[in-house]
């Protein structure tokens, strides 16, 4: 039963503040017949597409019924998961390994920019009775997880402004970054407080822009690429959607996500068999708590290890080379395809001016987002 | 190489009505915990959750299946939430096949939920935007529109009459008297469709299925866990979808080509060469009554054009060679858009099971289909059940 | 699953009347990059004109035209403006709003149609309204041309044309 998934190419457009000279389809055709160009197939050698997206970001009731011409899947099987990019990757495995498909496509993209007030379509999210009739920004949901975060593992808030600094400067690095810039933690600090601990700066900006992947099953992935990057394992885990029941300042679905791949790629100790990680940093303090809830460090411990410089370019443990959400732009639902992407490049030896060495396995973790508890994990490996 | 086997294991519905007391999340929760019952099993022994739901716009909450995980068990559990419109419900059910035939997971728990009632004045509101914002929006389309152009593009090409079409709603809300979960079961005749209001015509309001509330849930396993858990697996022997282009209008509207593509998916799987003689009970989608006919026509259970004789002639009557809806479908039972898709599902499973009492189907029948439809007329999703 | 008493409870419109509610009109907005193919759509519909795209992969004539064609999965080639008259594909006759409220006693029914316009390759139909014609006497093949509103009046809409009328 355990057939192997592979990734055989990857194609994207972006990923810039705004995309006013490209339609949705416009843009995601961009996207895809990069993908398949260099995969070297046509949409009519793929079995089966997913998209991934959300309506109120697409801005369509029924979005799902946009998705498919500029993939050129017309009357092909195509469904789309109301989720993140990385569950939609998983969904795509899972296609694979059952047998039903040999080749798969993943689709998302994020046209973040024609969205005029993204914070109401945050707070549609929440439980119409007990929680939207507060009637205060959506942010709060990441103030109280922040709050308690810091105070629990004892993380300053300059600890977490820092994640923004070194995010937003690789993006420098990042041709395909659109929000790269040399700040200081003290601009961080000192922009306006959105929902304390939660400053304007500690958010991360979007960007418009779409990823295409083509997976396939192992032989006909050997066959489509001289170096596909496999999947090792994947893992998704919703903890509570009620926010009056949730373990605020732990990461628990990060957690039990991440197990859930571990398990299936082998992995025991995941800061020595790992890496480089691109994980959620959509507000600055997420890339700390989420080092913990995937155990790279121990609790309370990832503040301690960005002052060691581990997590930069040149330590141990890379966080984010890409630029993250931070640097990159936040893409919505598309969002884990970017960290996705980025593993991708580094594994295949792609990756330009900020190509670390000796690359052979990396993890992806995304979140959705206020007010969700879900997150979804991805394992990839060169070999 | 062979598929793994997944088999349906238990069941559970809420009634569908047009407005709940219980709140989505309450009638997630409601229809999930029956179908653990029905199963004999308890919310430890699921490895996965798989939820469908149609539009946000209904419930009036963004990401709708995060607001339903609590309510469907998915509390610190692998959940995820597809989305093909209205073809949804049946989506759902592959959706979690996927999830057990790739070894991945033993037990799925499958859950589908629709409060249109939240969306005020009407749900129909909530359709404008499914429409292109920019060259189809400013036109101000309901989604009747559609159906009607469709129906009378249907009637025209097959010269049908509108009283041929009445008799499948007629049939429909007849069968759903014997539904425990019906909201618009009753016995009507041909002339109270055709004096009801006309809609846009050739639609009428005895023609459309009723906006509803409701949940629906199954468990699926994998074939050694079903074995465990009962010695009456139902097995998800064939699975199939497609999606037509999004410029609808530049297709023929007569015929539902995803719905065929789809089927034979679905039918290739399932080792189904002649679907009009293999298969004993279908459950298409009837959200609209010329809808079953044209789905009829679309899962080859007949030749085109010729579905409406067969339900004149009672051929699809509960007691005939092939009952179409005998739950009574959206138009009897009613419709809670993805809880209507796996209410069909339900509907195959207790009927190959001999479990549908009132509702059984004579003659011992071993092979089913149910399909839903969804999007600008463009999705089709095809299930194929058997004993 | 034998259970004759489901989960669930229906509350009367009575019940739902004296019920506490709690009412919100969400302010969703967007502001959509209309991109290439649509941006000049909506230009030409300006000018009075309506503009499709080619493939010469299949040799179709495309509205409303787009930069790549879904079936031969290529980019099109060329812009072709095409007539303002076509054939009915399709049509109903509405008295329903989109938001489900119906139209007045005074008011005319709409008449949506699936017009295949001229010049356009077969069965290239668009969504539009059909007037000045008694709705008793559409008929599906029937020919149309398209009622502009006065140049002064367009904007750049689908909406610029008023309706179909027969000719």
């Amino acid at each position: 039963m355990n057939r192997k998934v592979g990734i055989v190419s990857m194609g994207y457009h972006g990923f810039s503040p705004v995309s006013p000279d490209l339609s949705f389809r416009e843009l995601v055709y961009a996207a895809a017949s990069k993908a398949y160009s260099k995969a070297g197939i046509t949409p009519g050698d793929v079995d089966m597409f997913i998209c991934a997206a959300e309506d109120f970001c697409e801005g369509y009731s029924i979005s799902d019924e946009y998705c498919n011409d500029q993939l050129g899947a017309v009357l092909k099987p195509v469904h789309t998961v109301t989720g993140e990019y990385l569950q939609a990757i998983a969904n795509a495995a899972m296609i694979i390994q059952s047998g039903l498909g040999r080749i798969v496509v993943v689709e998302s993209h994020s046209k973040a920019s024609n969205i005029k007030n993204m914070d109401a379509i945050h707070s549609f999210g929440m439980d119409p009775v007990f929680n939207r009739s507060l009637r205060v920004t959506p942010h709060f949901a990441a103030g109280l997880e922040m709050s308690r975060y810091l105070s629990e593992t004892k993380t300053s808030e300059e600890h977490c402004a820092r994640i923004v600094v070194k995010n937003r400067a690789n993006a420098l690095s990042n041709p395909s970054a659109g929000h790269g810039a040399i700040l200081s933690a003290s601009d961080v600090l000192a922009s306006d407080p959105v929902a304390w601990p939660v400053s304007r700066l500690s958010i991360a900006p979007r960007s418009d822009g779409c990823i295409v992947t083509v997976l396939a099953e192992e032989s006909v992935a050997r066959s489509l690429a001289s170096d596909p990057v496999w999947i090792l394992g994947t893992g998704w885990a919703t903890e509570s959607s009620t926010l009056e029941n949730r373990a605020w300042g732990e990461p628990v679905s990060v957690d039990i996500a991440a197990q859930m791949a571990y398990k299936e790629a082998g992995i025991t100790v995941p800061s020595q068999q790992i890496d480089l990680f691109e994980i959620d940093d959509s507000y600055s303090f997420k890339e700390l708590q989420t080092l913990e809830g995937l155990r790279v460090v121990g609790r309370g411990q990832a503040a301690h290890a960005l002052d060691e410089g581990r997590l930069g370019p040149e330590g141990d443990i890379p966080t984010n080379v890409s630029g993250g959400s931070q640097g990159v732009g936040h893409l919505l639902e598309a969002t884990g395809g970017q960290k996705l992407l980025e593993l991708f490049l580094q594994l295949t030896y792609q990756a330009g001016e900020r190509q670390l060495p000796d690359v052979q396995v990396g993890l992806a973790q995304a979140w959705r987002g206020v007010p969700t508890t879900t997150s979804a994990v991805i394992i990839v490996g060169n070999e | 190489m062979g598929l793994r086997k997944v088999a349906c294991v238990g069941a559970g519905i809420t009634k569908f009505v047009r407005r709940a007391k219980e709140t989505g999340r309450e009638l997630a929760w409601e229809a999930a915990k029956m179908a653990l019952d029905n199963a004999g099993m308890t919310l430890a022994d699921i490895d996965c959750v798989v939820i469908g739901s149609a539009p946000d716009a209904f419930d009036g909450v963004h990401m709708k299946g995060e607001y339903l995980a609590d309510g469907s068990g998915g509390f610190c559990k692998p959940v995820m939430r597809h989305f093909v419109g209205g073809g949804t419900g049946v989506f759902s059910p592959i959706h979690a096949w996927q999830h057990i035939a790739s070894g991945k997971f033993e037990t799925c728990l499958v859950v589908t939920e629709e409060k249109m009632s939240s969306c005020f004045p009407a749900p129909a509101g909530a359709f404008i935007t499914i429409f292109d914002h920019t060259t189809e929006q400013p036109l101000g389309p309901t989604l009747i529109w559609i159906f009607a152009l469709e129906m009378n593009r249907y009637m025209q090409r097959y010269g049908l009459t509108e009283a041929d079409i009445a008799k499948v709603s007629v049939q429909n809300k007849f069968n759903a008297i014997d539904h425990p979960a019906a909201q618009l079961p009753g016995k009507i005749t041909v002339k109270d469709v055709l004096n009801s209001e006309v809609l846009a015509w050739p639609v009428k309001r005895l023609d459309i299925s009723p906006a509803s509330d409701g949940a629906a849930a199954i468990v699926l396993t994998s074939e050694h866990k079903a074995r465990r858990i009962t010695d009456k697996p139902v097995w998800v022997s064939g699975v199939g979808w497609a999606l037509d282009t999004a410029y609808w209008a530049t297709r023929d509207l007569y015929y539902p080509q995803y719905v065929e593509k789809a089927a034979r998916m679905a039918y290739e799987m399932a080792g189904i060469r002649e679907p009009d003689k293999e298969i004993h009970i279908a459950e298409p989608y009837d959200p609209f009554d010329y809808k079953m006919l044209h789905h009829m026509e679309g899962l080859l259970l007949c030749k085109r054009g010729e579905a409406a004789k067969l339900v004149a002639d009672g051929v699809t009557a509960r007691t005939g060679r092939l009952p179409c809806c005998p739950s009574g479908g959206a138009l009897g039972v009613g419709n809670p858009i993805a809880a209507t898709g796996l209410m069909k599902i339900i509907e195959l499973f207790l009927q190959l099971r001999g479990e549908a009492g009132k509702r059984q189907v004579p003659g011992d029948p071993r092979i089913g289909v149910a399909q839903a439809w969804g999007d600008l007329m463009q999705v089709g999703t095809v299930v194929v059940m058997s004993r | 699953m034998s259970k004759e008493i489901l989960p669930g409870t229906p509350l009367s419109s009575e019940e739902f009347e004296k019920s506490i509610t709690i009412e919100e009109h969400p302010t969703l907005e967007y502001r959509w990059d209309d991109g290439i193919a649509i941006g000049r759509y909506l230009k030409e519909l300006k000018e009075g004109r309506i503009i499709a795209r080619t493939c010469c992969g299949c040799n179709r004539t495309m509205l409303p035209p787009r930069m790549f064609c879904e079936l031969c999965y290529r980019p099109t080639d060329e812009w072709a403006f095409v007539e303002d008259t076509g054939v009915v594909n399709t049509f109903c006759v509405t008295r329903v709003n989109w938001d489900a409220s119906r139209r007045g006693p005074d008011e005319p029914p709409l008449i949506p149609a699936v017009v295949e316009i001229d010049g356009a390759s077969k069965g290239m139909g668009i969504l539009h309204l059909l007037g000045e014609v008694d709705p008793k006497k559409v008929k599906i093949g029937m020919r149309v041309k398209a009622v502009w509103k006065p140049k002064a009046q367009r904007e750049g809409k689908i909406t610029d044309i008023k309706y179909f009328k027969p000719y």
